[in-house]
Formats: C-alpha cells, structure tokens, sequence
C-alpha cells in the first residue's frame, strides 16, 4: 500500500514539475515560433502551432535594420565588465565581513541590501542629469557603472553567504600547517570559494545581461546593448510582432546557451547557499 | 623537546572569564589529558596553548621560551581537529604533506615522509583519493598523519575520536596511544570522556569552570581525589556521596565510596541497608541501584554475576580503607 501510494506521488509530482516547467517556458518557446512566422501569421486568430509557413526573413530583416553583433558586443562588455568590478569590489569587502565580522558587520550587511529595496525610477532624474554632465550618457563606461552598483550589494551578499559556509577550523588547520596569509588565500582558501564565485559570477552575469530599466534610459545607440535593441521594435509605428520576437531569440539566446551549460552551477547560486 | 609549561594562563572573552589562572607542568614526551564536563574550557586552553586564541594573561612556555606573542605556525605544534578539517580539494597526499609543502622542503623528501606517515597509519591504499571518498576513521587517520608528518614538538588533539562510533573509537584510541608512545611526542588531548582520559593518559588535568580541579595520574585521581568535583567526574560509574550521620562519624561534611568498593550482602548483614531499585546484569559485573532511606540512592558494582533481583533488600558495606572524606567546602580531608 504504501509504496503504491509513493510511486502514485512520485508520477503526480513529476506530472506536476513537467507542466509547471512547460507554463514557465511556453512563452520563450512561442517566441521562437513567432520568431519564424510571417507577421500576419504571428497575431493571426486562431494561432497557429507548427503549422505554419516557415520563414527566416524576419532574422534577416533585423540584421539588416539594426546590427545585432553591434548591440551583443555592447552587452557582453556591459553584462561582463559591470560583473568583474563588482566581484574585485565585492571579494575584499564579503572576506572581511565573513572572516573578522565585528558588531556592525551584520548592520552593514542589511543596509546593503536595504538599497535594493528603493525603486530605481525614484533616482532617475537625479542619476540622469548627473551622468548627462559628466557625459556619461550612451556610454559604455556610464552603463558598467551604474550596473556594477545596483548588483554589488546582491553579489556582496552571496560571496558572504558562501565565504560563511568555508569551515574556520580548516583555514585554522591551514595556519597550524604553518600557511601564512597569502599562502592560506591562494592553496585553501580559493580553491574551496571557487563553486561559490562561479555561482555568483554566472546569475550576476544574467542579472546584468537582462537589467533593462538603466540600459533603457541611460543608452540610445552607441552603447546600446539588447535590451535596446529588443525595444527598438516595439516601436510608435506598430507593433511587429515576428521582428520583435526574432530580436528577443537573437538577444536571450547567448545566456539561454550560458545558463543551459551551467545549470548546476546556477541552481547553488539562486538558492543562495542554501542548499548544500 | 617539547616540554610546556602554563604559568597562570587567563582567557577572557569581552566581560567573561573562562580560563581564571592555569598552572602547568607538561613534561617532555608525556601524554596529558584535558578532562572536564562540556564548556568547562578545554578547547579553549588547548587553543590557546596553539596559538589560535591570545592569551589575556600569563605565560605559556614551550621548551622554556614564552610563545604568546608566537603565531601557531612558529610554536612547532600540530593539532588533530574534531571535525577533521581536512582540506577538502586535495589529495590524502596533499592533505598530509601541505605542512611540509608550507615548510619549503623539496618535493621528494614530502613524498618520502608522506609515505612513511601513511605506511604507519595504513593509509598507504587511499593516498590519492580525495577526503570525501573516506570513511570517518580513515579522515580521522589523514588529520592524525597531517599532525605527525611534520615532527612537531606536541599534538594536540581536540576530540579526536568523539564522531566515530564505539568499536572504532576504542581501536583508534589504542592505535593514538601507541603512537604516541612509539614517537615519544608530548601530547595533549581533550576530551569529556573520562574512560578516554583514564585509558590513555600519564596524566590526567581535570577541569571545571575554567579552573583545573586536579593535575595527576589517572591512579592518583582514582585513589586521590582532591575534591568532590574530581571524585564525581572520575569513575564509572559515580562514586557514591552520603552526607549525614555516617559522614559526621568519620569526622567528614561528606563521605564518598565508589560502588566498586561496596560489598553487597543480603538483607541482615551491617552497614547501608536498602532495597534494590533495578539490578543490571551484564555478566562480567552487576550493578545495583539501591534505595537507602535517608542515604539516598547508592550504586553497587559486583564483579561477576549476582542473583539479586529488583525488590530484594541488601545491605552494602563501605570498605572502610577506601572511604573518601570531604569538608563543607568539598575538599578532600587526608589522614
Ligand atoms: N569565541 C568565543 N567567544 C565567546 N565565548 C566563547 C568563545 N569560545 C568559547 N567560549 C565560551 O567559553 C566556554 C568554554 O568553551 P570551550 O569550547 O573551551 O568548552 P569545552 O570545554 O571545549 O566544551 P565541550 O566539551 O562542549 O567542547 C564556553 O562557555 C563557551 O561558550
Ligand atoms: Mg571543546
């Protein structure tokens, strides 16, 4: 009886984890469709599944108006370069609070996270109008910046749950076998932080990829990363429905392959350390 | 060498005091053990002899130089951990030979020591797995042979053995002690079991409330108990305490008389009477839990099989040559 009753579970459960996957998915995988749909089949009524005429002009069409590789360029420095300064930053500060916390440290860690609490449109105008004198805007330099800042209280947080997690017994053990600082960092230390750093390197990664709320209002082209470029097409003229989803497929598809890739990784990031 | 030596060692975390003056005497290639019920400071002062925890008083002597101001690396001890701490990406041979790596000795002399100590500590077959791919007593053989690979002058050990199971702590405890012995390195173990402390020691250090209580051999502990606390916590199981009339006729606040020093007799005979409240019958001993009146509850231990049951009456019989007295303050009185 009772192992019936489990096995009845499992496949009402995995049932429930498939279907729950599929809704979760469907409109990336629809966008795909439509991505290879004329326009007047993409908004038709009935939608049509599969059966439809396939085409690929649409992909052809927006390379042609705007120069995808331009923009992927834009985000790889962006999404890339924001990261890297947030983890130099980040390592020194998450190590200190992890290995020598004083009173405060727990204070400063809150408050931290505290700032991602404020909407971010409530400091546009003042962040708009500093960047526009110091003649930031539409730069790439102004845009890893200002997204190296919004993630850094996120990644400060994960290394500190991760660098939390490293036993003191073994970085003790380290010292006992005579490991000066340095030594301690480079043979015990980073190697045991590494799954930690890869984690946090990988969601900040896709964080900064998909941060579209800066991107959009501090860029216009020359700095312009996907997220722009995606928005390009919902544009005042109308609505295309195939070219904007064929702009999506092209703008997720390089963190869609990260993310597939890394996915364990990934899943030790997102819980945060949690989960051991 | 590795002589050590405490003179009035104070620990002190923020407002708290937890080791308040420790005085010392650990002789070169001895065995001591630290003993003492959980939070008594153990770990503390064995960290503090390591150098992980600064002192907040006195002096610690190795070899008769004073070694606060010393970091851990430069005292020239190694410690055994109770979690293992072993280094968890590197090999059973990177794990023990890191101290010697550290020390800057040339590759073939590591892999020559690192064999020699795994050849000893049968760890020879596993050199090149990782820890997580041991058992908890072959981890707990890697921490034993990170320590001794690199000679130092003392181990110590911090519970070593307190996450194995039973038949396998006895054996390890064997294996720790002829080691140590064949080595001739001064150790210092910590522990809160007291048949480890009994079996394993030269000398035994019962702590209490960061105090020592008593310093000396486990026969001296067992046949000497400075205190009431050191007469309850050594010897299994406790020895009895009577207070009252029996006491005051010896001239004693307390009396102690350890269950093994009862004789049992049935019910008629002098001494203590008093019916038995359960009766544990484990073949090589019997032991009796005997509700006395006003005495209280006593412990009995017969060598060998006893037919007594739970309900039967008994009369004990202290042995009047191994009575313990104490006064109001616990102390042992002498003479
Ligand atoms: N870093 C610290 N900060 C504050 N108090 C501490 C610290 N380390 C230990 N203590 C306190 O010191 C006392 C002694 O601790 P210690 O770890 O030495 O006990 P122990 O004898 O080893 O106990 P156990 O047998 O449970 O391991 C405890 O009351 C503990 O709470
Ligand atoms: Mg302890």
């Amino acid at each position: 009886m009772a192992r019936m009753a489990t096995t009845r579970r499992v496949m009402i459960s995995t049932a429930a984890a498939w279907l729950f996957g599929f809704l979760i998915f469907f409109p990336i995988l629809w966008m795909g469709l439509a991505s290879f749909k004329t326009e007047l089949e993409a908004f038709a009524i009935p939608p049509s599944f599969l059966f439809f005429h396939w085409t690929t002009e649409n992909y052809a069409t927006v390379q042609e108006r705007s120069d995808y590789l331009h923009h992927a360029m834009n985000s790889i420095i962006i999404a890339g370069g924001s990261t890297l300064i947030a983890l130099l930053i980040a390592i020194p500060a998450a190590w200190s609070m992890a290995f020598s916390p004083t009173k405060r440290t727990k204070d400063i860690l809150l408050w931290m996270l505290s700032t991602k609490m404020m909407p971010p449109v409530g400091v546009l105008v003042p962040i708009y109008l500093i960047y526009k004198s110091l003649g930031l805007l539409d730069s790439r330099i102004g845009l890893v910046f200002i997204l190296c800042l919004g993630n850094l209280p996120i990644v400060i947080w994960m290394l500190f749950t991760y660098f939390k997690e490293i036993p003191r017994d073994i970085l003790e053990a380290a010292r006992m076998d005579g490991a000066t600082i340095g030594r301690e960092l480079v043979y015990v230390l980073t190697p045991m932080a590494i799954p930690g750093l890869a984690s946090t390197l990988l969601l900040n990664l896709i964080l900064a990829w998909n941060e579209a709320f800066w991107t959009l209002n501090l860029s216009t082209s020359s700095a312009a990363p996907l997220t722009t470029f995606i928005a390009s097409y919902s544009s005042p003229e109308g609505l295309f429905w195939a070219k904007l989803s064929a702009a999506s497929t092209l703008a997720i598809a390089p963190i869609l392959v990260l993310g597939w890739f890394s996915q364990k990784q990934l899943v030790r990031g997102l819980t945060f350390g949690a989960v051991k | 060498m590795g002589q050590i030596t405490l003179q009035g060692v104070q620990k002190s975390f923020g407002p708290v005091h937890i080791i308040k003056g420790a005085d010392l005497e650990i002789a070169d290639g001895s065995f001591v053990v630290f003993v003492g019920p959980s939070g008594c400071g153990k770990t503390t002062l064995l960290r503090l002899i390591a150098g992980l925890e600064d002192v907040s008083g006195g002096k610690i002597l190795i070899d008769g130089k004073n070694v606060v101001d010393t970091p851990p690396a430069k005292r020239g001890l190694s410690m055994v951990f109770q979690s293992y701490a072993l280094y968890p990406h590197m090999s059973v041979r990177g794990n023990i030979g890191f101290g010697l790596k550290m020390a800057g000795l040339p590759k073939d002399e590591i892999n020559r020591k690192v064999e020699a100590a795994a050849a000893t500590l049968n760890l020879t077959p596993y050199l090149d797995r990782k820890p997580r791919e041991l058992s908890g007593g072959q981890r707990q053989r890697v921490a034993i042979g990170r320590a001794i690979v690199r000679e130092p002058k003392a181990f110590l050990f911090d519970e070593p053995l307190s996450n194995l199971d039973a038949a396998l702590r006895v054996q390890m405890r064997i294996e720790v002690t002829r080691l140590q012995k064949q080595l001739g390195t001064t150790a210092i173990y910590v522990t809160h079991d007291q048949v480890e402390a009994m079996t394993m020691a030269d000398k035994i250090v019962v702590l209490n409330g960061g105090k020592i209580e008593q310093y000396g051999s486990p026969l001296e502990l067992y046949e000497r108990p400075a205190n009431l606390f050191v007469a309850g916590f050594i010897g299994s199981p406790k020895m009895n305490f009577v207070t009252g009339e029996p006491a005051l006729q010896k001239g004693a606040a307390t009396i102690g008389v350890r269950p093994e020093h009862l004789k049992i007799e049935r019910d008629g005979g002098g001494g203590w009477q008093g019916t038995i409240a359960v009766a544990e019958h484990l073949g090589s001993d019997t032991f009796l839990y005997v509700d006395a009146g006003a005495l209280g509850m006593l412990t009995a231990r017969y060598i060998g099989e006893l037919s007594l049951h739970g309900g039967d009456r008994v009369s004990l019989m202290p042995d009047p040559a191994r009575i313990h007295r104490f006064d109001e303050s616990g102390n042992a009185l002498r003479g």
